[in-house]
């Protein structure tokens, strides 16, 4: 693993309104790396990976990619930069107005590959990838089941070759064995490539199958004002036996602690 | 304690304290007023800035220009041809009784060609295809696409708005025409056949009071009127708010903006075209003065 990392992000903080999303976050992440962020809903790890593309600008804080940092690239650098990045939205995020085929094609065409062979060829080999024949090339994004979206939108984010790949919960809605197969997806673009991943989820599968290194994320909003968000960083193995309860806890999904916190709520209201 | 094992987590201090609220100073609206404008302004030279770049595609852009075009024919002619019969029904009265009937046709299309008719097509457009702009671009935003264009290293304000623009400006001087025309069919139907005007006298004072100039001040403003309309819709489906209430109200603002802007704007050009009308034909102007 190198010792620079990738992307860097140093005491960065994001605030809705009033809303503190995250607060002095440190993170380093390393090129050829599987990094996990795992975390309770609102803790702020879909926040980090729009971050890490440059939608969302930080409120507090800086983030470093390969050592540049992002608020000084031009408006060409970024767009190169993002160009070198894949991402797996959460819904998918398919243009419902265009095809499977337009789909995969729209970041071919952006970086500048207009020949219909060339853009068929890479088309067809990025939906075989991921599973998908050509009957589906030519279906709309409705057509498609939850599964096949997600697996068209890693095939988009696969068409433009990029040397980092965020995943924001891949897995979320889909049953066990399409679950699998993301995760097996996951690990064959790792395989296939040298390629860094962001794996933002909250299935545990998931994470001790495709992670190299995982780290939690605790919701700023049940933290006094001190406490570091950042609640673990370290091997996958090492969580159930984190020293840190709430690391356990959320691995084991043992929630006797947010009812608590939720039976309080109700009776001061 | 065994590896795996639940101990109690020491509860989580909630931070019930709540961040001070700024106090809002009396000017505080026209601030927010001035910051929105700000920012649909930069949003309008990036959109606009997008018909020079490559991101416009010609497929796109006439997709656009039939939705914004053909598809409106029906709903601009018919109300086009309405406000003309309407027009004609409440000023006859009024002209018959100092019998000034034959002055009708002038007064009428004037109106219709300077005014009616540039406004009513805006209108149209705003509320058919403004509104259809917001709520496709709002869905758009709640539904993640239009960060996945960014990430594709796409400029999404370019790629989605510049085509909506140009389809707009491109149309809308020819839904105009389409209503001017409407409404003086309208207006002249009921006019020479209903109240049974001199039809020679009618468009001889009609030919002698709507000029060229008319025409072509009503298109200059349809084509302001097509390009603000479109962007101020396009600017609200982009800062559209999460779910479909966000949606609906993203629709809803694009409409009523629209409406106002399309108003004030109005007002100022005719300002504006009178004062150029009274500096090229000052005779004129002080006869109409």
């Amino acid at each position: 693993m190198d010792t620079e990392p990738l992307i860097r992000l140093v005491g960065v903080s994001v605030r809705f309104g009033r809303q503190q999303v995250l607060s002095n976050v440190h993170l380093d992440i390393f090129a050829h790396e599987t990094l996990a962020l795992i975390g309770e809903s609102g803790c702020g790890k879909s926040v980090t990976l729009k971050l890490i593309v440059g939608l969302l600008q930080p409120t507090e804080g800086e983030l470093f990619f390969e050592g540049r940092p992002l608020h000084k690239m031009r408006e060409r650098e970024l767009v190169a930069m993002r160009q070198r990045v894949g991402f797996l939205f959460q819904g998918s995020a398919l243009f419902d107005s265009l095809t499977v085929f337009e789909n995969v094609a729209f970041g071919l065409r952006a970086k500048g590959i207009t020949a219909p062979s060339e853009l068929e060829l890479r088309v067809r080999s990025c939906l075989q990838d991921v599973g998908l024949t050509v009957a589906s090339e030519s279906k709309m994004p409705a057509e498609l089941s939850g599964g096949m979206r997600k697996r068209v939108g890693l095939a988009r984010a696969l068409a433009i070759d990029p040397d980092v790949m965020l995943y924001d919960e891949p897995t979320t809605g889909l049953d066990p064995i399409m679950t699998d197969v993301i995760n097996e997806l996951i690990l064959q673009t790792r395989a296939k490539r040298p390629i860094t991943s962001l794996v933002v989820t909250h299935e545990m599968r998931t994470v001790q199958k495709v992670a190299d290194r995982v780290v939690m994320f605790f919701p700023q909003a049940r933290l006094s004002a001190h406490e570091p968000q950042l609640i673990y960083d370290g091997p996958p193995s090492g969580l159930s036996s984190c020293d840190d309860a709430r690391v356990r806890q959320f691995v084991l999904g043992e929630a006797r602690d947010r009812m608590n916190d939720i039976r309080d709520v109700v009776e001061s209201v | 304690m065994s590896a795996g094992a639940i101990d109690t987590v020491s509860q989580p201090v909630l931070d019930l304290a709540e961040p001070p609220v700024p106090t809002r100073g009396t000017f505080a609206f026209f601030g927010d007023a001035f910051e929105a404008l700000g920012d649909w302004s930069v949003f309008s030279i990036r959109a606009i800035s997008g018909i020079w770049s490559h991101h416009l595609k010609t497929r796109e852009l006439l997709r656009v220009c039939v939705e914004v075009g053909v598809s409106s024919v029906g709903v601009v002619s018919v109300t086009g041809l309405f406000i003309g019969m309407v027009l004609a029904v409440q000023t006859y009265s009024q002209l018959h009784m100092i019998g000034l009937d034959t002055s009708l046709g002038a007064i009428i299309h004037m109106s219709v060609v300077r005014e009616l008719g540039p406004v009513l097509a805006a209108v149209m457009l705003a509320g058919r295809v403004g509104t259809a702009m917001s709520a496709q671009l709002g869905t758009m935003r709640v539904t993640e696409q239009i960060d996945a264009i960014a990430c594709l290293g796409v400029d999404p304000v370019k790629y989605l708005v510049a085509p909506r623009f140009l389809g707009c400006i491109l149309m809308i001087p020819l839904l105009t025409v389409l209503a001017d025309a409407m409404g003086v069919i309208g207006s002249s139907g009921i006019c020479l056949y209903v109240f049974g005007i001199d039809d020679f006298h009618y468009w001889q004072h009609t030919q002698n009071f709507v000029k060229r100039f008319d025409l072509l001040m009503g298109l200059a403003k349809s084509i302001v009127f097509g390009g603000v309309l479109s962007l101020i819709c396009c600017h609200r489906g982009f800062n559209c708010k999460p779910g479909a209430e966000g949606v609906g109200k993203a629709a809803t603002e694009g409409f009523v903006l629209s409406f106002v802007a399309i108003m004030f704007l109005d007002f100022v050009m005719a300002m504006l075209t009178t004062t150029v009308h009274n500096l090229i034909w000052p005779a004129v102007g002080a006869k109409v003065a």
